[in-house]
């Protein structure tokens, strides 16, 4: 297999990686989003966090994978991305924790400011997570102030302005869309039938920050598109995206939220598609001078490595999906609460 | 302060603190699947009740590991970017592969082990719960393969890339097992490993001693000791031969290193022997206080006891580690292990005379040995990382061709600043703190609320039916099974 292939197939497998964190851990940040304002009572605030119970943890295995197979396919780029993004990153990896703890620890004490507590503490991290998580991509997919050798020359500061800023605010419109479908998959009564009355306005918000960014990227990303310009089969990819956002109301008209929650899952692919798009053949683009970026040749390691982890990911992908599915499987259906609940 | 003390600062508290959650969770999954699998065998309630309990307390453990260990997989790109492009080549490849093989294994089947105890048989369940200490023990193996091949690389070679003009070398891998069973892995990993379960079995016998004091669960309580007690002496006692055999290796791999942990300072003809404790003084390379026992250390060294042990002195003075340190923490772990061998030697023969419960001292020394494995393993780590500096990763000789290593000064982050990493540093020394306090409120709530008996147990599991399940708890808002499952402290 000749290196140029190996760098693009794992650039693919990149992609995977994150689409997959992307669909999955983003009904959990969106169910965290949602969580305050869908759930009336305490047993519902259980019932919501016990939907994405035995998930979470697994999901967010995706972006550690995603770390680790950034590290070790595109070692520049992993170096040079989570150094430039210091203090985002750092406060990504705080509301992680949040969420993780806010989950495990907030039902297991009686008492109502404890619960309050971490119910906030919920939300704040699952909120500002999914934010931080598009003003990054906004980012990166916009040009970052990259200077010779790979030293960014940024701030925190230079990192939020008004397009990362309106990416962060499609991101979380987009989880909390994506986490009230999944929630009314696994909720019953009262609480789905609120959770319906949320989803048409959470799909206009999010339909129109969809149309925002689109023109913005148009806009203020000139290079996102010249992808699509060079080969128009990847006209696709947009066309799709469309289609995806439109079918998402429909499934939910025709009663059959499965096929919504497929389709937002599908709207998800295909941004983080077009993401890709964009900035290939970058991982990031430099505003400073173009021979400044970094790319997928010069941020590889060498196709040794590139082979040997493919042998890896050959024998560990079947693995992961094989046990993925069985726990799907295992925690179908409904919602119930019992004594081994969060 | 600079850029590179504070980034050793926040690696080391990161780190140490999240290593805090993994060896419980390794260890204490070892002791949770023995008691299942007894459960498993005999389909005694009582030890379904045992295994039911361990998995609270597991799970609260495992949280705190994943919220902690998100964390050390980024640190290496935001705080050590030129370490991360020096490395990557080899050090990802083992990263991505504890991702692959070890993460996904663990928190699938933590899920089964957590929420499915009513979800799945018996047979799935003692699966998952196998299958989950698996996936800890995996990542252990990977991590610990890619810190092992920072202290003694094999199975590569520096290439120099062209960076914009000036040339920047970088570890390639040329032999993927060669750098996997590089020269310390095997024992750098059984030590570590062992090291857990030394961990996990204490624990689980900390619990139930303090149990049998309380006079709570007794029965659940003496069910796991049969078991944890035994496990106890049996991985000090491994802990100790292969922490032999590592130190074995050092002397050739890591002469600085077992310099500094012996505050061995001057080379001589005559036979070393070894400091049992001291104070040891780098500027006049000398260790006040100090008691030694002649030839020991040739002896544990070589098995001779007349054939000298290199000492600091042999090592250029910009290439010697700081000696204070791991020399202290190395004979802190030792006594440590030591203590643990002696304590669980004589609760074992206790046990076995079956005066074990009414010797109240004994019950108190287990209750803390917890404590003595947790700092053990911290101080292991400790010797082992500051006794390899000033390198983040060796220099070492491939097929005869000398390869650089690379210096922790120069490994650092380039963009990053002192203030960004003294920002990060206070941020997370306030969250750490918080979640350390909470993690001991509510493992000591688990504790205090203890596992039920086995009748109870077998009562909740009648009714718990599936199809009333949904109907009773709509109706009455209250959780099944009563209040008897229900956890609380108030």
């Amino acid at each position: 297999m000749s290196y140029d292939l190996l760098t693009f197939i794992w650039f693919v497998l990149l992609g995977i990686l994150l689409v997959g964190y992307s669909i999955l851990d983003g009904f959990d940040l969106g169910v965290g989003i949602l969580h305050p304002f869908v759930a009336k009572n305490d047993q519902e605030r259980r019932l919501v966090m016990n939907s994405i119970g035995p998930l979470w943890d697994g999901n967010e295995v995706w972006l550690v994978t995603f770390g680790g197979a950034l590290f070790a396919a595109f070692p520049v780029a992993y170096a040079t991305v989570f150094s430039s993004f210091y203090t985002a990153f750092f406060l990504l990896l705080t509301c992680l924790i949040g969420r993780a703890v806010s989950l495990e620890f907030r039902s297991k004490v009686h008492s109502t400011a404890w619960r309050k507590l971490w119910d906030v503490s919920f939300f704040l991290s699952s909120f500002t997570a999914a934010f931080l998580l598009g003003v990054a991509g906004g980012n990166v997919m916009a040009g970052m102030e990259l200077g010779p050798k790979y030293h960014y020359q940024g701030s925190l500061l230079s990192q939020i302005y008004w397009y990362p800023l309106l990416v962060g605010c499609l991101t979380v419109s987009l989880f909390a869309l994506h986490g009230a479908i999944f929630l009314y998959l696994k909720t019953e009564h009262d609480l789905q039938a609120r959770l319906r009355r949320t989803i048409t306005p959470l799909f206009y918000v999010f339909a129109g920050m969809y149309c925002i960014v689109t023109l913005a990227t148009w806009w203020h990303v000139p290079h996102a598109t010249v992808n699509i310009a060079e080969y128009p089969v990847l006209w696709v990819v947009p066309v799709l995206n469309a289609l995806a956002v439109l079918n998402i109301p429909r499934a939910m008209h025709l009663g059959k939220p499965g096929y919504a929650f497929f389709s937002s899952s599908m709207v998800i692919l295909a941004l983080a598609s077009l993401f890709s798009v964009a900035i290939f053949p970058n991982f990031m683009l430099s505003t400073i001078d173009p021979a400044y970026s970094i790319t997928l040749e010069n941020a590889r390691s060498s196709a040794g490595t590139l082979q040997t982890m493919l042998v890896i990911a050959a024998i560990g992908i079947p693995c992961v999906v094989s046990y993925t599915v069985i726990i799907y499987w295992i925690f179908r259906g409904k919602v119930k609460l019992d004594p081994h609940s969060y | 302060m600079d850029v590179e003390i504070l980034s050793r600062l926040q690696f080391a508290g990161t780190i140490m603190f999240h290593y805090l959650f993994p060896p419980l969770s390794i260890g204490l999954g070892l002791q949770l699947f023995l008691c299942e699998l007894a459960y498993f065998r005999t389909r005694n309630p009582s030890w379904e009740a045992a295994a039911r309990f361990w998995t609270r307390v597991f799970a609260v453990n495992f949280a705190m590991g994943v919220a902690t260990g998100i964390v050390m997989e980024f640190e290496f790109g935001t705080n050590w970017a030129a370490y991360s492009r020096f490395v990557g080549d080899v050090f990802g490849s083992a990263l991505a592969a504890e991702g692959i093989f070890a993460f996904f294994l663990e928190s699938g089947f933590l899920a089964v082990l957590v929420f499915g105890w009513d979800r799945v048989g018996p047979a799935m369940h003692l699966f998952s719960t196998l299958m989950v200490f698996l996936g800890s023990a995996f990542s252990a193996v990977w991590i610990v393969v890619a810190n092992s091949w920072q202290q003694t690389p094999a199975g590569y070679h520096i290439v120099w890339h062209d960076v914009q003009g000036e040339m920047m070398p970088r570890a390639e891998v040329t032999d993927f097992w060669a750098m996997v069973f590089n020269p310390s892995s095997v024992d750098r990993l059984t030590h570590t490993l062992i090291g857990a379960l030394v961990l996990g079995a204490f624990f689980v016998a900390s619990v139930c001693s303090y149990y049998l004091l309380k006079k709570r669960h007794e029965d659940v309580a003496k069910r796991c000791l049969s078991i944890a007690l035994p496990s106890a002496l049996a991985f000090s006692l491994l802990a100790a031969a292969t922490g032999h055999d590592s130190a074995q290796k050092l002397v050739e791999t890591q002469p600085a290193k077992l310099a500094a942990m012996e505050a061995h300072f001057h080379s001589s003809d005559e036979p070393t022997g070894l400091t049992l404790f001291g104070w040891p003084d780098t500027e006049n390379e000398t260790v006040h206080f100090s008691v030694k026992v002649p030839y020991l250390l040739s002896l544990m060294v070589y098995n001779d006891p007349t054939k000298p042990v290199p000492a600091m002195d042999q090592i250029p003075v910009d290439e010697r580690p700081p000696v204070w340190l791991p020399f202290q923490t190395f004979h802190l772990m030792v006594a440590m292990g030591t203590l643990m061998i002696g304590i669980a030697a004589l609760a074992c023969w206790s046990w076995y005379r079956g005066t074990y419960a009414n010797k109240r001292w004994l019950l108190w020394a287990i209750v803390l040995m917890p404590l003595a494995a947790m700092t053990a393993n911290q101080a292991g780590w400790i010797t082992a990382e500051v006794g390899r500096q000033p390198w983040i990763v060796y220099p070492s000789v491939q097929g005869g061709v000398e390869m650089m290593g690379l210096r922790t000064a120069d490994g650092l982050s380039e963009s990053v600043t002192a203030e960004q990493v003294l920002t990060s540093i206070i941020m997370f020394g306030i969250i750490y703190s918080l979640l350390f306090a909470v993690w001991v409120y509510v493992l000591n709530s688990k504790i205090q609320h203890g596992p039920e008996t086995g009748d109870e147990l077998t009562e909740y599991k009648r009714t718990l039916k599936p199809d009333s399940m949904s109907d009773q708890f709509s109706r009455s808002g209250k959780p099944l099974g009563g209040e008897m499952l229900e956890e609380g402290v108030e």
